[in-house]
């Protein structure tokens, strides 16, 4: 399996990049880690005339704080994140989720702007920046805009990406003071996709759960916030029967589309357990 | 697409050859640098087959193009016993019986290499989620597992050979032998 023939750019600078993509059309892509566009490449699935290497451009991969938020470079690699002090102290779901995605070699090469511009529905960083209402910020040539991370995923593997933007850097909230975060996913392999994924954050005040995110990926096309279900959960004590009532209320709320592997049933039993899980691991961290 | 020179820096030595720019690096590898010890397996990054290390990381050849690696340093499973002595690693995959066929040990190894820098004292999960990006069809992974577990322990020891004595097995004679292997595994 060999990809078919492109011609090739290495640009210096994000400004190079953009005039690039500009000038080069819709038959231009850009590649960062090539850990998703490489085997769609090598299958042919993808054909792109042009090439624009996004590698050099260490600009966009850095971790930084900003206010309230972190803000990521495009062309932070998942090792880093998973490995990232910062990313631990503020946005630790991030790097747990970051953690489990694909193998170790992958991990070194993927990229958070590849993972979230391919959009794949069973992806962490979607479900994450979805989760955490991250903020997506993209550039080209002529303009600058930000997009909610709500926004910003439109169906499966498709965004609200133009043709000539870039995501330059993605901006999440800094965790409260006090809160604790958990990504817990269900696959066949280790390694492959989730068949699903629940990402939340928790936090506990006088005993009631005080705030509460929940998102659940790998069954739709987007990821799915279930926001409204959290806020209701909140004020309760978060014991075993808060988890089991959460749990279940997810699992009834998943709008899940029939799939020719994994049954609706199998799925919502499945969603569940992660659920369950991801609760359970994020309250055991605010007792440790 | 016409060809182009490209100019690659593997082990240490520059080599320079015609390719397009489409020229996968596990194949320019093998058929422009005369390196075959990397096999080609899966080509669509899950095998772990073709894993090399690109400035010291472990990256999948068949997922980089050999024009995007201009500029980087590639070592591959040649560069890895020095003089013809194995290291660490390969010495214990050959002690503990880590490898069957070995189609899929050069890219265990320069997972491994990279992996063990980074993790000096792995736990065995760990071991285990970096295993899973290479996949082997003989062995059963148990004595790959073992064999990078005894050679964690060896580079360890290597490391504070100064005062041997403060060293977990004992002597660093004591230390070559693949002992209670099973039971650290557990």
């Amino acid at each position: 399996m060999k990809p078919a023939a492109f011609s090739y750019l290495r640009p210096v600078s994000v400004g190079d990049a953009l005039r690039q993509l500009a000038d080069g059309g819709p038959e231009a892509k850009v590649i960062a880690g090539g850990q998703s566009l490489g085997p769609m490449m090598n299958m042919r699935l993808a054909r792109p005339a042009q090439l624009i290497d996004l590698n050099d451009l260490t600009e966009l991969a850095s971790i930084r704080e900003s206010g309230d938020c972190l803000r990521v470079g495009a062309l932070t690699r998942h090792h880093q994140l998973a490995e990232s002090a910062l990313v631990r102290r503020h946005c630790p779901l991030l790097g747990q989720a970051a953690q489990t995605i694909g193998h170790y070699a992958i991990r070194q090469r993927g990229t958070i702007g590849g993972s979230l511009a391919h959009a794949d529905p069973a992806a962490q960083l979607p479900l994450v920046a979805l989760t955490l209402g991250a903020r997506v910020h993209l550039r080209s040539v002529t303009r600058e805009r930000t997009v909610d991370a709500a926004r910003f995923f439109v169906s499966a593997m498709t965004t609200t990406l133009a043709a000539d933007e870039l995501i330059e850097f993605i901006e999440f909230p800094k965790a409260q003071p006090g809160e604790s975060a958990a990504y817990r996913m269900f696959n066949r392999r280790h390694g492959d996709y989730a068949i699903i994924a629940a990402a939340t954050t928790v936090t506990v005040s006088g005993g009631k759960v005080a705030g509460l995110r929940l998102g659940l990926g790998g069954a739709t096309p987007v990821p799915q916030s279930l926001q409204a279900l959290a806020n209701a959960a909140c004020g309760r004590r978060p014991d075993d029967d808060w988890i089991h009532d959460l749990a279940r209320g997810a699992a009834d709320q998943l709008q899940v589309e029939e799939d020719h592997r994994v049954s609706v049933e199998y799925r919502r039993e499945l969603t569940r357990t992660v659920v369950t899980r991801a609760l359970g691991h994020a309250l055991a961290q605010l007792k440790a | 697409m016409e060809k182009q020179s490209i100019t690659l820096t593997v082990n240490g030595r520059n080599i320079e050859f015609l390719a397009q720019p489409r020229k996968l690096l596990s194949d320019a590898l093998r058929e422009d640098c005369g390196l075959t010890g990397t096999h080609v397996g899966c080509e669509h990054g899950v095998c772990g087959a073709c894993t090399v290390l690109v400035d010291g990381r472990p990256v999948r050849s068949c997922l980089t193009y050999a024009i995007q690696m201009e500029g980087h340093e590639i070592s591959t499973i040649e560069s890895v016993a020095e003089g013809g002595t194995l290291s660490p690693l390969q010495q214990a995959l050959h002690e503990l019986h880590g490898l069957q066929c070995g189609f899929c040990t050069p890219g265990i190894v320069m997972t491994f290499e990279a992996f063990l820098k980074e993790h000096p004292q792995p736990s065995e999960e760990q071991i285990r989620d970096a295993l899973s990006g290479n996949l082997c069809r003989c062995t059963g992974y148990q004595n790959i597992v073992d064999a990078i577990q005894l050679a964690a322990r060896r580079m360890r020891e290597q490391r504070v050979e100064p005062a041997p004595a403060a060293a977990a097995g004992g002597t660093p004679g004591a230390a070559a032998r693949p002992v209670s292997v099973g039971a650290e595994a557990s």
